[in-house]
């Protein structure tokens, strides 16, 4: 009688949630349409500011879809036995992510109904076109491997299928990096720091969305997460927290050590407003500091501690993005280095962005068709981590 | 019938001579007078200006009006609105030496717009012209990140009232095109050097960089001109006096 009760109560939660998913979906997709209707004067962005709020949600969920595979990497590549046992999990939220990232990039496009030229015509020296390679070949790899993961004959095949991804996304988010290291003339990117930066990032906040989406499966499931097991991966979230630290701080050093940056660092990390702040408070101190104290500091890193420096590390991510996509060009351009400049078309001033209504709710509905995907899998499949102890 | 022979063979001899004769004088007038519409640009050509900031007055935007009326662009100034020519005042902050000057689309030799573009909307024509194909470009903007001169626009709004030798389209980016619609007619002049022209200030030089003896090239033999960023090596068409 429990277990039917239990049963009842479990169909009816999974369709709440689906009709909450498929709402923000919705919310996303009219907003999508509205922008294609009025054009893209109904959101914030404009010549200076380009890209926007779309681009900081989609560029978290490309990343953190290459960086959730670190879990699978670590048992198929590295033969860590709990972390096999979480690959298949990992690899339906790379999917997820990539499907929600890619959503929003492509409705936030001037033109759509165009997708269909992109993946037709191909400028073969664009890092934008490599990466329309790079994120099908994500998909068809992980694919693969979720299929050797879960299906018994093919078991022997994940290992390789398993090195595969693990170079595929290495290669994916560095890709990722690229399409900013290649603006030659932006003060803010143009530096081969970033592909390695990206990567970083990648592995941080791909592993906090998978400790997120494994303690909201476990407590559906009434399981305990093994200590030993919360551990290891607490402590390897503090790992990659601290090493984008390292990264972000060998960035914003490296430019001030030069003269003509400075300008651009005393800007973003201190006269230029919402920017600094959001370094400061967003990033740093929500997004790493406290998180590190959850996971770290005596009589901390208990599974609510964990899972709250997860959201807090998703939460730093956006703020670090926003800083970098809207901040980076929000710093006027170097056109005339040595000459005070003014003109019609906003030269030598900075960029006004304030984001709206329906920028935020495409990124939401990125964020929905991501849930929705992860939603729906761990109810078809069995995906649900299982350690051996249980 | 040997001498039927002879008499072909002069006649094949002479109209090829004729043909020698004339065709150096065809090519010559070929490139002066542009080309039909069905023959592609040629890379014997290369398009570019020579502007000359001591000529260029402070607070005159004669060439950004005849660049809008050309081009059929309404000419607003917020940060949505296209601007594919605008003034720029300049002050040097070492001497405090003002100088002011148009800038537009520099027409780079290695643009970066062209190639970041995912779909090879972005592309440079063989005399030298970069452009938007409008039916390619996606409107994913990556060319607007990656242009080093704030060249491009993108079209935030539904048009009206288009010029139909200037198609544009919404949600897609757009720059100087050298007034190309005039080029492909046979002109050699863009709407903002005849603009500045009329004005009296000739600040604006546009001819073929490729033309020895074409006065842009002679000019910039002999005065001292600079290309805008000249460190980044992109070797644009624009060469700015004065500067």
């Amino acid at each position: 009688m429990d277990a039917l009760l239990k049963n009842r109560r479990d169909n009816r939660n999974f369709y709440l949630l689906v009709a909450l998913g498929l709402l923000v979906v919705a919310a996303g997709l009219a907003a999508a349409h509205y922008m294609e209707e009025y054009g893209h004067i109904v959101t914030g962005m404009n010549n200076q500011i380009v890209w926007g709020m779309p681009h900081v949600f989609a560029i978290f969920m490309i990343v953190s879809a290459s960086g959730v595979l670190n879990v699978a990497s670590i048992g198929s590549v590295f033969g860590q036995t709990p972390y096999k046992a979480r690959a298949p999990l990992a690899g339906l939220l790379s999917i997820a992510l990539l499907a929600g990232g890619l959503t929003v990039l492509m409705l936030d496009l001037g033109r759509p109904e165009r997708v269909i030229v992109a993946a037709t015509h191909f400028n073969l020296k664009s890092v934008f076109a490599w990466n329309v390679f790079l994120y099908s070949g994500l998909f068809a790899f992980v694919g693969i491997y979720l299929w050797t993961l879960m299906e018994r004959r093919m078991n022997p095949w994940s290992k390789p299928a398993g090195l595969v991804v693990f170079a595929w996304r290495i290669i994916l988010t560095t890709g990722t990096g690229m399409i900013f290291a290649f603006l030659v003339a932006r003060q803010a990117y143009g530096t081969a720091l970033l592909p390695p930066m990206f990567i970083v990032m990648s592995f941080a906040w791909g592993l906090a969305v998978f400790l997120i989406v494994q303690a909201a499966m476990y407590g559906w499931n009434e399981i305990e997460l093994h200590p030993a097991i919360l551990k290891r991966l607490k402590n390897l979230l503090g790992l990659f927290v601290i090493s984008v630290i390292y990264l972000v701080t060998a960035y914003h050093m490296t430019n001030l050590y030069f003269a003509r940056q400075s300008a651009f660092e005393h800007f973003i990390l201190v006269a230029g407003g919402i920017y600094p702040m959001l370094f400061w408070g967003g990033y740093l101190f929500v997004g790493s500091l406290l998180p590190l104290f959850l996971i770290y500091f005596p009589g901390m890193g208990g599974s609510r501690h964990v899972l709250a420096a997860s959201i807090l590390v998703i939460l730093g991510s956006f703020s670090l993005l926003y800083v970098f996509i809207v901040g980076g060009q929000a710093f006027p351009l170097s056109i005339f280095p040595g000459y005070e400049v003014t003109s019609s078309f906003g030269d030598g001033q900075i960029g006004q962005y304030a984001p709206s209504l329906p920028e935020i709710l495409l990124g939401m509905g990125g964020l929905g068709v991501a849930f929705l995907i992860t939603t729906i899998g761990v109810r078809a499949l069995n995906f649900l981590p299982r350690d051996v102890a249980d | 019938m040997s001498e039927e022979l002879d008499r072909r063979q002069f006649l094949k001899g002479s109209a090829m001579l004729a043909g020698l004769a004339i065709a150096p004088g065809m090519l010559l007038y070929d490139l002066a007078h542009g080309r039909s519409l069905n023959e592609p640009a040629s890379s014997a050509v290369r398009w570019g200006m020579l502007i000359d900031t001591n000529q260029c007055e402070s607070g005159c935007d004669d060439c950004v009006k005849a660049c809008n009326k050309e081009n059929g662009l309404p000419g607003g100034t917020r940060p949505t609105d296209e601007q594919w020519m605008r003034k720029v005042e300049l002050k040097d902050m070492r001497t405090g030496k003002a100088t002011s000057l148009p800038m537009m689309c520099q027409h780079c030799e290695e643009p970066p717009c062209v190639d970041v573009c995912p779909t090879g909307a972005s592309f440079k024509r063989a005399d030298g012209i970069v452009l938007v194909d409008r039916h390619l470009c996606i409107g994913c903007r990556y060319c607007m990140m990656a242009c080093p001169y704030k060249a491009r626009s993108f079209v935030h709004e539904p048009l009206h009232d288009q010029k139909p030798d200037v198609p544009r389209g919404k949600g897609t980016v757009e720059s100087c095109t050298l007034c190309v619609q005039r080029i492909d007619r046979g002109e050699n002049t863009t709407a903002c050097a005849e603009a500045c022209s009329k004005a009296g200030h000739k600040a604006i030089l546009f001819g073929n960089l490729n033309d020895p003896n074409s006065e842009i090239s002679k000019r910039i033999k002999t005065v001292a001109s600079t290309q805008i960023r000249a460190d980044l090596g992109l070797n644009p068409g624009l060469h700015y006096e004065g500067l």
